[in-house]
């Protein structure tokens, strides 16, 4: 594919962009007077602005890029991540959960857990947090610096210096107060930037039943499209229905996920321990101006969380439906390929004997070194043979018949196939604005982790506000320095970071049922919530070395100890190490806390655990207010949409 | 804080808004696109979107009440 070509317009359009995001930071940093302030916003922020930084902040470049890489491969049924996953737990929070995170007057999620437990938990829970956070954002910044190079021909060093100099600048002014309304107006950028896109896709597919017809074609031939490999098959609606496929169990649905690991690993371990008790979602309730508004923040974030189905991941279904469709001219990008290989191949192609066709495909094989379309190949050489074609036109035969599909880039395709110049700046300031939410959000939840729970904690205890104050801006400067560095880490060792992500997955699979217990029982001693969480990570980690999934080698992908069972895909092994990590930290710290003591006494842990706080009372409040009833609605109208796309 | 972020985001829309829509107007061939064999001026069509909800969030500040803080 080409690089995208920007106009004078669209650089307009994303200057203009730029410019209102640190004018924002510009206007906010003179109410930056304390740390409060700066890290924590003094709990001033309305509930409507908090609750959509709530999903902005979670709306990272890598949710965009990936979803609608997910509803190319899996469907519809990647809602499941929405409906299944994210508006349950954004319930739960809002509805039990905060009145803890608020009321306990923590500034952070580990300083909960040192109030709750002790100084082990949460020195524990702010350095995994830290670290994770620093590698989250780089990993992010390098598939987007990645992105911008090939799709625009961006220079890589210059995307990634540039747009996290933005994000700095406006970080530093204004602290997470800035983040945060910067994270509202970028909301409104990434749905007002890919709705079009995605009205442009669908009506061009025929609308929404034409779509779902072709994708019918799709399921029960998806190798012909090289999602899936040649003889696989599935019933029609594999990519329509969310439910059904899965069902009918792991082999009849792309994702190999069976009902269980999809209602109870996704639903509850990861989607409550990602929603529930990471810091950098938290935060932005934890700024709002008061405790109702604090509960209601995730309610909020749920109305339009629930629809961003049709934002994310109806292109990749558009993207799948386009390449059944011939005259539309459509493929999903193949893996990007520089262009001395094409050469090589194009060159292949033209030496080829017309009289010998398997081996000249077997030579054009070797020149791309991905998987080939063999007929499309022979073709292409036949009709170089018959009436020679220009290196352009073979160069398209050639990305035409390539047997392989980089879903990651699905989004930007999709994008240049619709968006005239204007449209185009739109979009493209959409992905850049979702890239810097997503690092906003990271580096303010890293500055305030780090000021207060291990800086102030560990190392300097005790000084003034204005100390920590400027802390928390030099750890804000530390915090992207390091992120950039971490980008260069990911660009450097691909390997690396699939085992640092490993290692997340390790460390997060069993953080919720410390909380749950934590908050829900009070029984519950930092003793066992300390090792019940080391034995959780442990099993996690025991629990990869001992399953692998279908097609994948021994090695990195787990089973490295020994393959005691197989699982039929990646995701499928992940929502099962899941379940299994939540049950292996619940069953510990359960047993633990029975045979230790606890520190703590009633009077401690009023206000951080349930059957020792005094319920709020809601009656004074509107019926739209209450957290309780606003929280069933929304799970009514979660389990309609279920329903809707059964 | 003193700031009411619908300023800012209805000045912005506002202002993109209208840019695409004079984008679209101007250029009646650089803004096309093609769906379906028809041919959508999606520049002056997505603008106006724009321009109607950037006026709408600037509405809101204002009888919100509160003026925008002098820079």
């Amino acid at each position: 594919m080409e690089p995208i070509h920007l106009h004078k317009i669209d650089y307009t359009i994303l200057a203009a962009y730029v410019a209102f995001v640190i004018g924002i930071g510009w206007m906010l940093s003179r109410y930056m007077k304390t740390s409060a302030d700066f890290l924590t916003s003094a709990r001033s922020i309305p509930t409507w602005v908090t609750g959509l930084a709530f999903i902005s902040a979670n709306l990272g470049a890598l949710e965009l890029v990936g979803m609608a890489a997910s509803g190319a491969k899996y469907g519809i049924a990647t809602a499941h991540f929405y409906w299944v996953g994210a508006i349950p737990a954004m319930i739960f929070l809002a509805v039990f959960m905060m009145p803890f995170y608020y009321g306990s007057k923590a500034r952070s999620v580990p300083e909960y857990l040192k109030m709750r437990f002790d100084e082990r938990v949460r020195a524990l829970n702010s350095v995994a947090f830290a670290v994770m956070t620093i590698f989250a954002s780089g990993i992010s910044m390098n598939a987007l610096a990645k992105l911008l190079h090939s799709l625009l021909g961006w220079d890589y060093n210059v995307a990634l210096w540039i747009s996290s100099g933005v994000v700095l600048l406006y970080v530093l002014k204004g602290g997470l107060t800035s983040a945060i309304y910067t994270e509202v107006l970028q909301f409104f950028m990434i749905v007002l930037g890919f709705a079009p896109v995605v009205w442009l896709g669908l009506k061009d597919v025929g609308g929404w039943h034409a779509m779902n017809h072709s994708l019918q074609t799709v399921a029960t031939n998806p190798a012909a499209l090289y999602l899936k490999d040649a003889g696989t098959t599935y019933a029609a609606n594999a990519w329509t229905s969310a439910w059904q496929p899965v069902l009918a169990g792991p082999a009849n649905n792309p994702m190999g996920v069976d009902w269980f690991a999809m209602i109870f690993g996704l639903g509850f371990v990861l989607s409550f321990g990602y929603w529930c008790t990471n810091f950098l979602v938290v935060q932005r309730a934890m700024a709002a101006k008061n405790m109702t508004a604090a509960r209601n923040t995730p309610l909020v974030a749920a109305v339009p969380k629930m629809f961003f189905p049709f934002l994310v991941i109806v292109p990749g279904m558009i993207a799948a439906a386009l390449m059944t469709m011939p005259d539309k001219g459509y493929r999903i990008p193949p893996p990007i390929l520089s262009e001395a290989i094409y050469a090589k191949a194009v060159a292949a192609v033209k030496a080829a004997d017309a009289a010998a066709p398997a081996a000249a495909v077997a030579a054009v094989h070797d020149a791309l070194g991905k998987k080939i379309d063999d007929g499309k190949i022979a073709s292409l050489i036949a009709a170089n043979a018959a009436s020679k074609l220009t290196d352009v036109q073979i160069k398209q035969g050639l990305y035409n018949s390539i047997a392989e599909n980089d879903y990651d880039g699905v989004i930007l395709s999709l994008v240049k196939k619709y968006c005239p110049a204007g449209l185009l700046g739109l979009a493209l300031t959409a992905l850049l604005a979702s890239f810097m939410s997503g690092m906003a959000g990271n580096v303010t939840a890293f500055n305030t982790v780090f000021t207060y729970d291990i800086y102030q904690a560990y190392f300097a205890k005790g000084k003034s506000d204005h100390h920590y104050f400027l802390t928390g801006k030099v750890i804000t400067v530390v915090g992207i320095l390091l992120s950039i560095c971490a980008a260069y880490f990911a660009s450097m060792y691909n390997n690396c970071m699939d085992i640092i992500q490993l290692v997340f997955g390790f460390v997060n699979a069993p953080l919720f049922a410390t909380f749950l217990l934590g908050m829900f029982w009070k029984r519950t001693t930092g003793t066992g919530a300390f090792l019940g969480l080391f034995g959780g990570i442990g099993s996690s980690a025991l629990f990869h070395a001992l399953t692998i999934a279908q097609g994948n080698a021994p090695g990195i992908k787990g089973g490295y100890l020994k393959v005691v069972s197989t699982f039929p895909s990646e995701m499928a092994q992940n929502f099962w190490l899941a379940a299994f990590a939540f049950i292996a930290c619940f069953t510990l710290t359960l047993v633990i806390s029975l045979a230790t003591r606890s520190q703590k006494t009633d009077a401690d842990l009023k206000g951080l655990v349930y059957s020792l706080t005094p319920k709020i009372v809601d009656n004074n409040l509107p019926v739209y207010q209450k957290p309780a009833v606003v929280g069933v609605v929304l799970l009514i109208v979660c389990v309609i949409l279920n329903f809707l796309f059964w | 804080m003193g700031l009411d972020i619908r300023w800012p985001i209805g000045l912005m829309f506002a202002l993109i808004g209208a840019l695409l829509t004079g984008y679209g107007v101007l250029n009646r061939v650089a803004a096309v696109t093609q769906v379906q064999g028809q041919e959508v001026n999606i520049d002056l069509i997505w603008g106006v979107v724009l321009l109607i909800f950037g006026v709408l969030m600037l509405l809101g500040a204002i009888r919100g009440g509160k003026t925008p803080p002098a820079a």
